[in-house]
């Protein structure tokens, strides 16, 4: 008797806590279900347009998380300068795009002007990317986890003060070649800029898709971020492959300096720390390391903001920051993985 | 197979170890060894627990740098060709440890064996092979090479390391963890490896295990050469086993 009731008490307490826990997800849910479901039948009009902000802010945040989570993957560093790369990108956009090439309005040879930009700030950000690396991450890639992690926070203030040269110390305006206004459906508007980011975002993303799972180099990066002396055995040169993978991540970075500076048009050179710590986030929110996570979770706290700040019934801008941090704390103590990161099960 | 001594020693050596050190920062653990494996030869590696097999192997594939002394492959020299480089030179590792990508398929796993090769069919055709002698990597084709079990994982090992198409295969540790049915498996499909072409150097614990398949055998102790001589031999000298290989 006295056996099977200890057998029975035991798991009866780890039931309770996994209970409570499921419980509190439930609740949590059910008031965020609930309280989206108010707005929308109270505003639905604000409810769309808040979301498709909030979209719009979603991928430039998952461009630049793809670059923190690419690089954690494969040398598991946080690379504090990343966002700044970003900052440094939306103002080569606006220098080579406004300053250099002179368009300002909506035209057809700004469209392809544009083009060009895009592509000249991808490759600008991908060799200061993969710059940063050669000069200041290879060397200690065998030295204490804690030396490259202080280079990066170095490396974040020496591409800010690039900024600060560069864009001056107040925040700068520039002339967008996006159509201004918004287009209608069904009552709802919809600005033409977020069009403008969906066209560039998600062929982006396909072709790193695309890049990862069926290049070779894409292959050479997968078997890198997991086991980086097999990699080696098979005749993977791991240093190309590294620098490939930064190269990438700046790309991305560029992308989304390019769709910052035409949709929100104002840089700043601290821009990179707001925007970096919101992507870093959204990439520990996805699960560090994973591809698709990141994605995720930048379009997750790209959403969650725009309803908090667009929507009749909620904490508003002024705590922005506080709903994001919130929710990536809950997350942390509940799924500390992360959304789509799964915990280890390497066999040694 | 069969007089493998007397007549391998008139012929040109596939690889030379020359007097190598090898160093794990200023501790050695290598001390001057040498070494010669002759094409179509099992050569094993035996010794206790630190004694410097795998270390011997890491320095081959150049994992680990060659401090003094030289590797010689096929009449080259292996010395500062870097660590990518060895495996287009026709030397695949299986390291110690299985150390298979947990994360990609069987299948992907196969195919970053063949990493450096162009040859479409060739690559086909020693998936096929490999295929063949593990059928078990054929059912687990598509599963995810990290949930597999201790024994298929080393088959996926083995097999990964033959599709680079090796003329040396550097195998370490092979049996370890393993059922001893499992074992039994392993130490067959090395000797078809072997009747398939591939050279082999065997890094083994298991010795006596070892000793039945190989033809020549180097006996390592403290990161230098204890004695060296046919397997058979050393396998029948009761002091040596006794001593060295704890039989």
């Amino acid at each position: 008797m006295a056996a099977t009731a200890t057998s029975v008490v035991v798991p009866a307490t780890i039931d309770r806590k996994a209970v409570f826990q499921r419980y509190a997800t439930y609740a949590i849910l059910f008031g965020v279900v609930v309280w989206l479901g108010v707005n929308l039948i109270h505003a639905p009009a604000q409810f769309f347009s808040a979301g498709a902000e909030g979209l719009n802010n979603g991928m430039l945040y998952a461009l630049i998380a793809l670059g923190y989570t690419l690089v954690y993957g494969i040398i598991e560093l946080i690379n504090f300068a990343h966002g700044d790369l970003f900052m440094l990108g939306a103002l080569f956009s606006g220098f080579l795009l406004t300053t250099v090439m002179g368009q300002t309005t909506s035209t057809l040879l700004g469209w392809v002007l544009l083009l060009v930009t895009l592509v000249a700030t991808m490759a600008f950000c991908g060799g200061v990317n993969v710059t940063l690396e050669f000069v200041a991450y290879r060397r200690l890639r065998r030295a204490p986890k804690l030396a490259p992690l202080i280079t990066a926070v170095g490396m974040s203030f020496i591409l800010q003060f690039i900024g600060l040269k560069w864009n001056g110390s107040t925040p700068q305006q520039w002339p967008t070649i996006l159509p201004e206004g918004s287009f209608g459906f069904g009552g709802f508007e919809v600005d033409y800029s977020l069009l403008a980011v969906v066209a560039v975002t998600v062929p982006v993303l396909l072709l790193l898709k695309w890049v990862v799972t069926s290049t070779r180099q894409g292959k050479a990066m997968r078997a890198v971020a997991q086991d980086q002396d097999a990699a080696r055995l098979m005749g993977v040169n791991v240093n190309r492959t590294i620098s490939f993978t930064f190269l990438i991540g700046g790309a991305l970075a560029g992308t989304a300096g390019v769709m910052y500076q035409q949709v929100v048009g104002t840089t700043a050179y601290n821009l990179g720390y707001q925007m970096g710590l919101i992507a870093f986030t959204s990439a520990v929110l996805g699960g560090i390391g994973n591809i698709s996570g990141a994605v995720l979770g930048g379009l997750l706290i790209g959403v969650i903001q725009g309803f908090n700040d667009g929507l009749p019934y909620g904490f508003h801008q002024k705590w922005s920051q506080t709903v994001v941090f919130t929710i990536l704390i809950l997350l942390m103590v509940f799924k500390p993985e992360g959304l789509l990161g799964r915990p280890t099960t390497e066999k040694v | 197979m069969s007089g493998a001594n007397g007549v391998t020693e008139t012929r040109e050596p596939m690889l030379e170890l020359d007097e190598i050190h090898v160093y794990y920062g200023n501790i050695a653990a290598v001390k001057g060894l040498s070494l010669t494996v002759y094409p179509g030869e099992i050569v094993t590696l035996i010794g206790s627990n630190g004694a410097g097999k795998s270390t011997t192997l890491r320095a081959i594939s150049g994992l680990l740098p060659v401090r003094r002394g030289t590797v010689t492959f096929q009449g080259r020299k292996l010395n500062g060709v870097a660590d990518h480089e060895v495996v287009r030179r026709g030397i695949a590792h299986s390291p110690e440890g299985r150390r298979i990508f947990p994360k990609m398929t069987v299948d992907e796993n196969l195919d970053m064996g063949a990493f450096l090769r162009k040859d479409k069919e060739g690559i086909a055709e020693d998936r096929e092979m490999i295929l063949e002698l593990f059928p078990r990597l054929r059912e687990r084709i598509s599963q995810k090479a990290g949930t597999m079990s201790g024994g298929e994982q080393q088959m996926l090992a083995v097999g990964r390391a033959m599709m680079a198409r090796p003329q040396l295969l550097l195998l370490d540790e092979p049996s370890m963890g393993l059922a001893p049915v499992l074992v039994d498996v392993i130490f067959e499909t090395i000797v078809r490896i072997r009747e398939q072409g591939t050279t082999v150097l065997l890094v083994e614990q298991n010795a006596l295990a070892a000793l039945e398949v190989a033809d020549r055998a180097y006996v390592l102790e403290s990161g230098s050469l204890k004695l060296h001589g046919p397997a058979d031999e050393l396998a029948e000298d009761q002091e040596i086993v006794s001593a060295y290989l704890g039989g």
